[in-house]
């Protein structure tokens, strides 16, 4: 049987615009995927501590508000300091080329921009999941 | 064709009609969906009986009721609309500077866009506010920053349009405190604040303590502004957001109105006359790419407050029943991909705009799936509404597109499905029960997913996304607007700087005020703008309303 994954999708900081974040976990969810929605305006705190608390494989956070730069490294930092620094984290929103360069040497797989097609992001959790799962199970 | 144009019969009405249909039924179409943007079917060809029209009823003359035709009797030939670029970012003296450069250009009124934490109602320097002071828009978290956006601009001369919700009415406190001390009349400032609270917790969920104290703040700005501020615009009731967050064209229309006429409901009930508030209410639409479908909604919008206040709220007075509104071109249709591309988009969406009759507009620019406008792109777009305005001779006649067959159907099908909404959400015990229960929520998300679904199948096309597409791996070929960082170290040494100077005593014995107020009753705004005299801060007045009415909590839809 295959295992299923779980996400959560997490909207950090004050920035209000959900409609990517809500599309995306939909369709995560119609991929099969077990989706958490962390709800709007959630510290990096918060949202590591759910993610903690849901036991997630995957940790995706939008963000349309432009700080990102501040807001995504301290969603990794809480949760490396979780225990958690082993997810596979990924992100989306108005994020400009440089910067996405820049979070994705600093331990983000991949950042999702305006037009993507949502199979492409269900399919890079997918791969990347699928990659490390056979990972673990050649390691034991 | 048909043989029987040969010989002495005339060819009938009804020949030509069953021709056509032989014809269509033997053309080959082309492999697309035909319907609306927001999925609504769409006829071929649209003749006199679609329309469902009474043109004396339905219609009238501009300036006239239901005001189909458009709220005034000159439209454009009197005034061109307002253009109104809507701008902030970084501390409020970059801001500033942004303001003094587009009236330079001829822009004619300003729009302040104000950055997350202040629309929180957050202090520059609140831990929560870290990373984004300045970046969605400008940080305003006392009368001396405001003092500072508005430094150098005549407060009785240029109209000001403040998008702010949750904290709205102590953003217009600080303006009129600040207006006061450049020694202009309150009676003289005009503008707009957008202080729509429903379609917050409906859809863009900027918002600050539950609905019903949220209500009681609104219903005590119309009564402040109506006796004190009177050329204030108290209310933008915003569909705008409704739409960007996902609805379809008839959501957005439906959720609005019926947000607008619960502000009505709230006014009457706190013992307001109609006609005393409702001359103030204006609204915000957004234009998005479906030309005809936008320009319908429009018109509707029109017809359907007419007779609601009318009808319904028993207002007497011609301007209670005035759908004016602002208009914003859609943010979301413009793409990352070839993003030159988006100034035509955002060309067609001003044009349906003004074919629509709005009473001002901002036009996008083209570099925001990417970053905050840089000055080039924000001034093609202003130049595209002169353009508009200037060179099309499209503004010399009023509602030039009545009587087409197919815009009066969709107007009238607009319509229709706007007040199918008013019955839903009657039956659902009304705004804040739906809001309470993510009834809005959820219709606006089903929108949003299933339009992402079209894009994704390809049965709606998106030039550069879906279709058309250049290898985008290189990145965007343009500038790219950086908010200066230097903005949020600004606003904290403005803000220590602020409390410490300041008669600490004075500033908490308004807070005390703005307390008792919340408890015992009594004009909040009164109590602002009192706060905002003794250097009070945004956070610190928005922390008493979060303490003494508590705070919103987001009901669960996935």
């Amino acid at each position: 049987m295959q295992r299923k994954i779980r996400v959560l999708v997490g909207k950090p900081g004050l920035d209000g615009h959900d409609r990517g974040a809500k599309t995306v976990a939909s369709v995560l969810r119609d991929h099969g995927m077990e989706v958490i929605y962390s709800g709007l305006h959630k510290t990096p705190a918060a949202i590591a501590e759910i993610a903690l608390q849901e036991d997630v494989d995957v940790v995706g956070l939008s963000i349309l508000s432009g700080a990102h730069m501040e807001l995504f490294p301290r969603v990794r930092e809480e949760l490396r300091a979780r225990g958690m620094g082993h997810v596979l984290l990924v992100g989306g929103g108005i994020i400009p080329g440089d910067d996405i360069a820049r979070l994705e040497e600093g331990g983000f797989a991949k950042l999702f921009g305006p037009g993507t097609h949502t199979d492409e992001i269900a399919r890079f959790i997918r791969e990347e999941m699928e990659k490390r799962w056979a990972k673990e199970r050649a390691d034991v | 064709m048909s043989t029987s144009t040969q010989g002495a019969r005339a060819v009938t009405a009804a020949d030509s009609a069953a021709a056509w249909r032989a014809a269509m039924e033997q053309a080959k179409l082309r492999d697309v969906e035909f319907t609306t943007l927001s999925g609504a079917e769409l006829q071929p060809l649209y003749g006199p009986e679609d329309s469902g029209l009474d043109p004396e009823r339905d219609l009238g003359y501009p300036g006239q009721f239901p005001f189909t035709r458009g709220v005034h009797a000159s439209m454009y030939r009197g005034r061109l609309w307002t253009m109104r670029q809507f701008a902030g970012f970084g501390s409020a003296r970059e801001t500033n500077e942004r303001f003094k450069f587009l009236l330079d250009h001829g822009q004619t009124g300003l729009s302040v866009a104000f950055d997350f934490p202040t629309l929180m109602g957050r202090d520059g320097d609140d831990p929560l506010a870290k990373g984004e002071v300045g970046q969605a828009g400008v940080a305003v978290s006392s009368l001396r920053d405001m003092q500072t956006l508005m430094a150098g601009i005549p407060m009785d001369e240029v109209s000001t349009s403040m998008t702010i919700n949750g904290p709205a009415p102590i953003l217009l406190a600080f303006y009129i405190a600040c207006a006061a001390s450049q020694g202009v009349d309150p009676k003289l400032v005009r503008g707009t604040v957008q202080n729509d609270i429903l379609k917050e917790y409906q859809a863009q969920h900027a918002w600050l303590v539950p609905p019903e104290p949220a209500l009681r703040m609104i219903t005590d700005v119309m009564a402040y502004c109506a006796e004190r501020v009177p050329q204030w615009n108290t209310i933008s009731i915003s569909g705008y957001h409704i739409r960007e967050a996902g609805s379809t064209a008839a959501q957005e229309l439906a959720f609005t109105l019926i947000n607008g006429t619960e502000y009505v409901r709230r006014g009457i009930a706190a013992g307001l006359a109609v006609d005393a508030f409702a001359p103030r209410l204006s609204f915000f639409f957004d234009s998005h790419l479906d030309f005809f479908e936008e320009i319908a909604k429009f018109r509707a919008a029109r017809r359907i407050w007419a007779r609601k206040m009318r009808d319904e709220f028993g207002a007497t007075d011609p301007r209670s029943w005035m759908c004016r509104f602002h208009t914003q071109t859609a943010g979301v249709s413009l793409t990352a991909q070839q993003p030159e591309n988006n100034i035509v988009r955002t060309a067609f969406e001003a044009l349906a705009a003004v074919l629509g009759g709005t009473q001002s507009l901002h036009t996008n620019s083209m570099d925001e799936t990417l970053s905050l406008p840089t000055e080039k792109a924000v001034k093609i777009a202003l130049r595209t509404q002169q353009m508009i305005a200037e060179e099309i001779e499209v503004a010399h006649v009023a509602d030039p597109l009545a009587g087409s067959y197919f815009v009066e159907a969709q107007t009238t099908r607009l319509e229709r499905e706007a007040l199918r909404y008013f019955e839903e959400v009657e039956k659902r015990g009304g705004v804040v029960p739906c809001i309470e229960s993510g009834y809005f929520q959820r219709e606006i998300h089903g929108s949003a997913v299933r339009y992402q679904r079209a894009i994704e199948r390809g049965t709606k096309k998106i030039v550069g996304v879906n279709c058309y597409r250049e290898d985008d791996g290189a990145g965007p070929p343009i500038e790219i607007h950086r908010i200066d960082p230097k903005s949020e170290k600004e606003a904290c040494s403005g803000l220590a700087e602020l409390r410490r100077k300041r008669d600490s005593r004075a500033a908490q014995r308004e807070l005390d005020a703005v307390r008792d107020a919340c408890r015992a009753g009594g004009n909040l705004l009164e109590r602002f703008v009192a706060a905002a005299h003794a250097d009070c801060t945004l956070g610190e007045i928005a922390e008493v309303l979060r303490q003494e009415f508590g705070e919103f909590k987001e009901p669960r839809i996935l």
